[in-house]
């Protein structure tokens, strides 16, 4: 049984939820490196990064609920593992390997471009709105990938990484087997207090 | 490498020292002094410098205490005391400066 925030699709949300599951996810994914990354500067600047994407999928999660006639936080943490759009790419669980870690968030960034800069041309004014927005925050991510792989482009693990995941950015359908765990404790609050208001 | 950074926090005020970043170059300066500091709309501009291009000036030798080139050189309240106690003394009237 499909779960209530889901029981009509609109054209707008097949559009915009794959990618909003892909920053909530990711989003998550990356703050696992708060408190734990290489030094502290940086620490800041990629718990921002993370923090930046889990605010990106917000901003999609309500334009698809205003037509839905739901809310944000339902459609991020009250839909089925399943029920999820979100890339494998995504799901895949890095920490302690900065080098993947990097490597993930360059070719993200790259294939995240091409995306929002497509709905910034949206005839749908409101879509076409918030990727400029967006866009707009992402320059600094795009920014600070460049820096990075720059820094570690002649880095045998870190070719290695990305050639390994370059095939893999995109790959939709069954998810990993950690993204069932990575749900569980995204959820874990909200189904432990079901139907609180906060 | 530690980088300063210096902040504006309004067009046309005075760059003010905001703290510090370290960073491996100017590049990633740049990007942590950005997150660091202007994240959340509290400058218009940053200045960012290593630390080795600042220099520090800390010593002001006065020898012979020539306090006439400091701006408290000459305490006023002294004086205007001294002036009030003569004006007293010799019992004329200008005594309200």
């Amino acid at each position: 049984m499909v779960s209530p925030v889901l029981r009509h699709v609109t054209e707008r949300a097949q559009l915009l939820l794959p990618i909003a599951d892909d920053e909530l996810v990711l989003g998550w994914r990356n703050s696992e490196w708060t408190g734990i990354a290489p030094f502290l500067e940086e620490d800041v600047a990629f718990s921002s990064i993370a923090q930046n994407e889990i605010g990106h999928a917000r901003a999609l999660y309500q334009l698809v609920a205003e037509e839905l006639g739901t809310t944000a936080d339902e459609l991020a943490f009250d839909r089925k593992p399943d029920e999820y759009l979100c890339s494998r790419f995504v799901e895949l669980r890095f920490v302690p390997d900065w080098a993947k870690t990097i490597a993930r968030h360059y070719l993200y960034e790259q294939a995240d471009e091409r995306r929002i800069r497509a709905l910034m041309e949206s005839d749908d004014t409101e879509v076409a709105g918030l990727a400029a927005k967006i866009d707009r925050e992402e320059i600094y991510h795009r920014m600070h990938a460049q820096m990075w792989f720059d820094r570690l482009q002649d880095e045998p693990r870190f070719v290695e990484a990305v050639d390994e995941l370059r095939p893999l950015v995109d790959e939709r359908g069954e998810h990993t087997p950690e993204f069932g765990e990575l749900w569980e404790e995204m959820t874990v609050v909200r189904r432990s207090i079901a139907g609180a208001t906060w | 490498m530690i980088w300063e950074v210096f902040r504006q926090e309004r067009k046309g005020q005075p760059f003010a020292h905001a703290g510090s970043v370290e960073a491996p170059d100017a590049e990633y300066a740049d990007w942590y002094a950005r997150e660091q500091f202007g994240r959340r709309g509290e400058s218009v501009a940053l200045w960012v410098v290593p630390r080795e291009a600042v220099h520090e000036i800390n010593e002001f030798v006065d020898e012979l205490e020539r306090n006439y080139h400091r701006v408290d050189g000459y305490p006023l309240k002294e004086k205007l005391k001294e002036a009030r106690e003569r004006a007293q003394a010799s019992g004329t009237h200008n005594a309200t400066i």
